[in-house]
């Protein structure tokens, strides 16, 4: 069977690109430390010599619209394009092109839908930066096959965040119950506290860093039993009005295992958001 | 009131280059024009099909016609939507980083929780 080899949680800064390759009086004081942060962060994912990438997101009104709108989306085609206009616009992100392993896609689709999951699939998919973000600072070679996973956690009504916790368990199964040898890592990039186009947007930390302490130690300990007891759909407004991608991470938490303390666990307070990265080696830490 | 049709201007405006630069430069004429001609096109279709039923009422249309994006909040238009479009029309006429986006926050400074609901 396929093995787990890393999971992996993180939130998705598309400012980190343009951030990381400015030069001379365009580079903002903070991108060196940045960078070096991320560059620890990679390492996590690169040691652990992944086959292929399990890559959660959520699409942000780019494919999925709200004439049509699934609440988990799994991709499953040969090959994936990715970013998009308002995104090269706004951030500057490259378009990328990634193989897609459909025999993982085609299994976590029978499985989820088998487990009382009813998920949602594409055939062509052209994936946004909440996928391509982690393919920058953890894979920018884009070398390796990827299964996207996209939830909705963007166009009310959502599902629950116990749901979301569900799904990562179930995707975790999965993985593991996938007839193959591959080493598989599972990524999935979400929010801590954050407001987009409303009052508390792009201040000089993120919304709400006494929910973003909270989160961070709820992540690094695995602590699903505490997240689940505080965190509701009607909760997550209170932080910032886009807060609801934490539950991508609640997702991650459900994947990475209850209690399972992170391996690697790093935060980075920026303006308008934290940047927090989070990696879990199921087999143990993979010598470097 | 149509929150859906609200967002679903923000949205086919926001990924076509063109329509940004007219809704840009001459905002009342393009709503009026989208709203004749795009309002009611079913996105996910290769060829014209077309629903017969999504129009704006006058609050929507006024407050779109004026770049108004207070209004629009309250209104329960999708913020994502509003704030990046908003951005790829006017951040270009502001000189500091991030200074159209500053603006935008205190344009909404007066809303307190809970926000407007953006459920469609």
């Amino acid at each position: 069977m396929a093995e787990v080899v890393a999971v992996i949680a993180s939130t998705h800064h598309p400012f980190y690109y343009r951030a990381s390759t400015a030069t001379g009086v365009d580079r903002p004081p903070f991108a060196d430390a940045w960078v070096e942060k991320i560059e620890r962060f990679r390492e996590t994912l690169t040691r652990a010599r992944p086959d292929v990438l399990v890559m959660v997101g959520s699409d942000h009104f780019h494919q999925l619209w709200l004439d049509n709108m699934p609440q988990f989306l799994v991709g499953k085609a040969p090959a994936y394009d990715a970013n998009w206009y308002n995104e090269e616009r706004e951030f500057g992100l490259p378009r990328f092109h990634l193989a897609g392993e459909e025999a993982l896609s085609e299994h976590i689709l029978r499985e989820g839908l088998d487990a009382g999951f009813d998920l949602a699939f594409s055939n062509e998919l052209r994936i946004d930066h909440s996928i391509t973000c982690p393919i920058i600072t953890l894979r920018p070679g884009a070398d390796l096959p990827i299964v996207p996973i996209y939830t909705n956690i963007f166009a009310p009504p959502l599902p629950q965040p116990k749901r979301f916790v569900a799904l990562g368990r179930q995707i975790r199964a999965m993985v593991e119950s996938w007839p193959s040898d591959q080493r598989v890592a599972i990524i999935g990039t979400g929010h801590l506290s954050l407001e987009l186009g409303g009052p508390r947007q792009f201040g000089p930390h993120g919304p709400d860093p006494e929910f973003d302490r909270k989160a961070v130690d709820w992540i690094a300990r695995g602590d699903v039993e505490g997240c689940l007891a505080e965190v509701t759909l009607d909760s997550l407004h209170t932080p910032g009005n886009a807060t609801h991608g934490f539950m991508d991470f609640m997702l991650m938490m459900g994947a990475a295992g209850d209690g399972q303390q992170a391996d690697h666990v790093d935060s980075l307070d920026l303006f308008h958001t934290m940047e927090a990265y989070f990696t879990w080696y199921p087999k143990g830490v993979p010598a470097s | 009131m149509s929150k859906y049709l609200l967002d679903k201007f923000l949205f086919t405006v926001d990924r076509d280059p063109d329509l940004v630069e007219r809704y840009r430069t001459d905002p009342r004429g393009t709503v009026e024009w989208w709203e004749a001609e795009r309002a009611n096109v079913i996105l996910n279709c290769h060829v014209d099909e077309r629903s017969t039923w999504l129009r704006f009422d006058d609050a929507e249309r006024e407050a779109l016609a004026t770049h108004d994006y207070p209004t629009l909040f309250s209104m329960g238009a999708h913020p994502f939507l509003t704030l990046t479009l908003f951005i790829a029309m006017f951040e270009r006429d502001h000189d500091e980083p991030l200074g159209f986006q500053l603006a935008y926050a205190k344009a909404l400074e007066h809303f307190s929780l809970p926000y407007p609901d953006i459920a469609t």
